[in-house]
């Protein structure tokens, strides 16, 4: 693809390629954790937008140009607006806010804290135990339907009844619930 | 064999199927025709007796056996129903249907007015089965079976007013006190099985001779364990207890088996299995002891009751005593002829309690009695016979008995004299209380106006009885001679002065009984108890019968109820129920984190996961 | 297109931090929503990491678990969305502390 680049220039690239990454890194650690920490539903969900975009991007730069295009479109677009949709129909306002914020007091972030502080190093101690590379290999679109519809079809399949039974069950649920919005309004 | 000899079998079938027909008609039969088979059956049996026993004597045989079939075969151990007839058997036959019948046609009459009069005479007939099974079962086996027959019919119906919870309460004591006999027993019959290997008596007796020495521990272990069973049933020290309170059931039913029949099967039994004892010294001193301490103990204790029923039943005891230390002295025929005539004359003394207390209206406190002799002619005539030969008055059937059994204690061995002398005491206490009794109920004033009820089928077994009271004594020692191992009764070898001496006491206590019962006529019925041992504990003390309730009570029945008083609270459950907590306890803090809480879930796994992974990398 | 060797223990502290604090949100957090965001950024986590895994050898092996775990998260959204409209219609709020019914 890239028949005789320079050493210096591919090193340059590299270098560049690498802090883009970290960039990446630094945007979605920081948007992820401001949608934990955020009051407000609606303004937590376009940070966590921009957290699965900037993951997007990490995704690019490790060689799966595929996986970074369904991050964005399914995860970003799909399931984020999805989301977006209920947090409106739910009709969140400042009343919502006030309460997220009785509830977030700051004694409530000890226990989990700790707790998490103590799994990241230790999962720290295991990944700081194989410094490895990736291997720079892209894996183009094509190979993973391959794989997909080779050796993986039968997870395929499951993850295609899955789909339909959430589909089912997300049909179900929701429709009562629109029903019993319709019957609810007449009244008020 | 002769073809009346078969008809043996016929006498205790007799009663059992009366006894069926009255259980399977539920008492749906008229009066007449329940008495007609409750008396019929054992009335027949009287006769077939009464048959069989003349063709017996007539075909001079020394046994007749009559085996009807095999119950049971189980390696080596079949014990057969053979009925076995001989001597000691006819007398306990003659008596059992004999008097039997008389007090079965006494109680048509007794029990009319009562409620469950079929259920008294199925009772009653299935009692005269159980206990001719015990006098003529030639199997040990066979004779436990008529034992615990007599004990079930005896609990029945001492019980058999049982609305009144008192007496079910005499019946279970009754019942439970002879079970401890009883179970000494069965324990020496499986001793029995284990040393001789058989229960047939007869081989029993004559392996028992060819296997032990004089005096083996084993051979008596087993007399004691047998003697505690008879013991039991006898109502003999140290279980004397029951009998008293057994007067609870109908008067019929303490004549016939708390006085003539079923108390002396403890009598029987050492009769019968004689060699056993006479093998074991020590243990044949012990029913000596026994029986003295009894008699001794009883007539005292019959000299303070009130109750006339009670009266008779340690008069029972005592005599019973006397016949276990007939027994015990080695005069064995003697002891059975006191057992003959004290049928008679135990079982005439209740009826005539009985006529009187029905005619009083079941009065049964001799102090409100008094002065009846005009008004019950009959009764008190036999009464008089029937104390008289309590008292062993000379002429009466008690006098011969009584007099055989003072006159061989003297002879047994080194302690003879001393024997005598208790015996002699007691001789008088009793001519002293029969006299206390006939006083105080049919002499001085009359306090309660008697009824008199009884017809023809009440009196007529009164003065049968009476004559047989009177001239059972003639039958004299031979009919029941050269069954038993005769203990050396020496007729007409002992000291004048003796014969002398042990025919005067009892008069003598009879006499002293007038004069100090006598002259009480005038007092007033208020008047306080007589009393002829001055002091109102003491006389308490025996009125109690010794203490021996309130010993018991003491020593077996409160350790024993706090002991069911703790296990009732389970102390051994509470390990289990402790578990159960622990469990519980376990449950409960597990339950706690099942909060319902998704969050601390996740929490529990985030922690999981932690400690996993901090084992992963320690590890 | 290439693809840069990016050091792996990066990505995975990447990951592995992103799924903390993910798991820090669901502990924390007692809103339903945001207990939902923070499962997708779990998810997301996990994804990362199977991507990652898959560069290291350059096999596609990884993004097709990324897929599973794609439309997993995708059923999962709907379904929990779908029962976040009812329990706001039935309990009138969404606090998951409130909602304890299967309590031991």
């Amino acid at each position: 693809m890239n028949p005789k680049p320079s050493t210096v220039n591919r090193k340059l690239l590299t270098d560049m390629e690498l802090i883009l990454f970290y960039i990446a890194a630094t945007i979605s650690l920081v948007s992820t954790s401001i949608v934990i920490t955020n009051k407000n539903a609606t303004h937590a969900l376009i940070y966590l937008i921009v957290s699965l975009l900037a993951i997007a991007v990490i995704f690019y730069l490790l060689g799966a140009p595929f996986a970074a295009a369904l991050e964005v479109v399914i995860y970003a677009g799909a399931i984020m607006v999805l989301f977006l949709f209920v947090v409106m129909m739910l009709d969140l306002g400042r009343d919502a806010i006030a309460r997220e914020h009785r509830w977030l007091q700051p004694r409530s972030w000890i226990g989990p804290g700790i707790l998490t502080f103590v799994l990241l190093l230790e999962m720290l101690y295991v990944i700081a135990g194989s410094p490895l590379q990736t291997s720079g290999i892209p894996v183009p679109p094509k190979a993973v339907g391959m794989q997909l519809f080779g050796p993986y079809v039968l997870a395929v399949e499951l993850a295609s009844v899955l789909l339909l039974a959430a589909l089912v069950g997300a049909y179900h649920l929701g429709r009562r619930y629109m029903r019993a919005r319709r019957e609810e309004e007449p009244d008020q | 064999m002769s073809a009346p000899l078969q008809l043996l079998a016929w006498v205790p079938a007799l009663p059992l199927i009366g006894f069926l027909i009255l259980v399977v008609t539920e008492g749906r039969l008229g009066k007449l025709p329940v008495a007609l088979v409750g008396v019929g059956s054992v009335g027949g049996a009287a006769l077939l007796a009464l048959l069989v026993s003349l063709r017996f004597v007539q075909s001079e045989q020394d046994v007749y056996v009559q085996t009807l079939w095999q119950w049971l075969a189980v390696d080596g151990f079949g014990p057969t129903i053979r009925l076995y007839f001989d001597g000691l058997a006819m007398v306990m036959v003659g008596v059992i249907t004999g008097v039997g019948f008389l007090i079965h046609l006494y109680a048509t009459g007794y029990m009319a007015e009562e409620e469950g009069y079929s259920r008294f005479f199925a009772y009653m007939n299935l009692f005269v089965f159980a206990m001719l099974m015990l006098v003529l079962g030639d199997n040990l086996l066979v004779l436990y079976l008529g034992w615990e027959g007599v004990g079930l019919c005896s609990y029945l119906l001492i019980g058999f007013f049982h609305t009144d919870p008192a007496n079910g309460y005499a019946a279970r004591k009754a019942f439970v006190v002879t079970r401890i006999g009883d179970t000494a027993m069965i324990f020496g019959l499986f001793l029995l099985v284990r040393e001789l290997g058989s229960l047939d008596i007869q081989t029993v007796l004559h392996s028992a001779h060819a296997s032990w020495p004089e005096g083996s521990s084993i051979n008596t272990l087993i007399a004691l364990l047998l003697l505690g069973g008879a013991v039991g049933k006898s109502a003999q020290l140290p279980l004397q207890t029951w009998l008293p309170d057994a007067m609870a059931g109908p008067t019929p039913v303490s004549a016939l088996i708390h006085a003539a029949t079923m108390v002396t099967a403890g009598v029987y039994l050492i009769a019968r299995l004689n060699d056993i004892f006479l093998l074991s010294p020590a243990a044949h001193l012990v029913v000596a002891c026994v029986g003295l301490a009894t008699l001794l103990i009883a007539a005292f204790s019959a000299l303070a009751q009130t109750d006339l029923k009670r009266i008779l039943a340690y008069s029972t005891i005592s005599q019973i005593g006397y016949m276990f230390f007939a027994l015990g002295v080695g005069a064995w025929s003697a002891a059975i002829f006191h057992l003959l005539t004290h049928a008679f004359f135990k079982a005439l003394l209740f009826l005539c309690a009985g006529s009187v207390i029905l005619a009083l209206h079941h009065e049964q406190n001799v102090l409100r009695m008094g002065g009846l002799w005009r008004k019950l002619p009959i009764p008190f005539f036999c009464m008089l016979v029937g104390a008289a030969a309590l008292a062993a008055l000379p002429l009466t059937s008690g006098y011969y008995s009584k007099h055989a059994i003072l006159l061989t204690s003297f002879d047994a061995e080194s302690i003879g004299p001393w024997f005598w002398g208790v015996a002699s005491v007691a001789a008088f206490i009793t001519g002293l209380y029969s006299t206390r009794m006939i006083f105080l109920v049919f002499f001085g004033t009359q306090k309660t106006e008697p009824h008199d009820r009884s017809g023809w089928n009440m009196t007529l077994p009164l003065l049968v009885l009476a004559v047989l009271a009177l001239g059972g004594g003639w039958f004299g020692l031979n009919a029941v001679a050269g069954v038993l191992p005769d203990g050396g009764v020496k007729h007409g070898e002992h000291a004048a002065w003796l014969a002398w001496a042990t025919t005067l006491i009892p008069i003598a206590g009879v006499l002293l009984g007038c004069v100090l019962y006598g002259y009480r006529k005038t007092e007033s019925a208020t008047d306080a108890a007589p009393q002829p041992l001055r002091g109102e504990s003491i006389a308490g003390f025996l009125r109690g019968g010794w203490g021996f309730d309130s010993l018991y009570d003491a020593l077996l029945v409160k350790p024993f109820v706090a002991l069911a008083r703790l296990m009732k609270g389970d102390p051994v459950d509470s390990v289990f129920v402790a578990t159960a907590a622990v469990a519980r306890l376990l449950h409960k803090i597990t339950a706690t984190t099942q909060s319902g809480q998704l969050r601390w879930y996740a929490a529990s796994m985030g922690i999981g996961l932690a400690v996993a992974l901090l084992l992963a990398v320690l590890v | 297109m290439t693809a840069i060797p990016v050091p792996l223990d990066h990505v995975f502290v990447l990951a592995a931090t992103l799924f903390l604090i993910g798991f820090t949100g669901v502990l924390v957090r007692r809103n339903v929503i945001f207990l939902l965001m923070s499962l997708e950024i779990m998810l997301n986590a996990c994804g990362l990491a199977f991507v990652a895994a898959g560069a290291h050898w350059g096999a596609p092996d990884g993004q097709v678990m990324y897929m599973l775990v794609l439309s997993l998260a995708a059923a999962e959204a709907a379904l929990a969305l779908g029962l976040i409209l009812q329990m706001e219609r039935r309990f009138r709020h969404l606090d998951i502390d409130a909602i304890s019914e299967l309590k031991g």
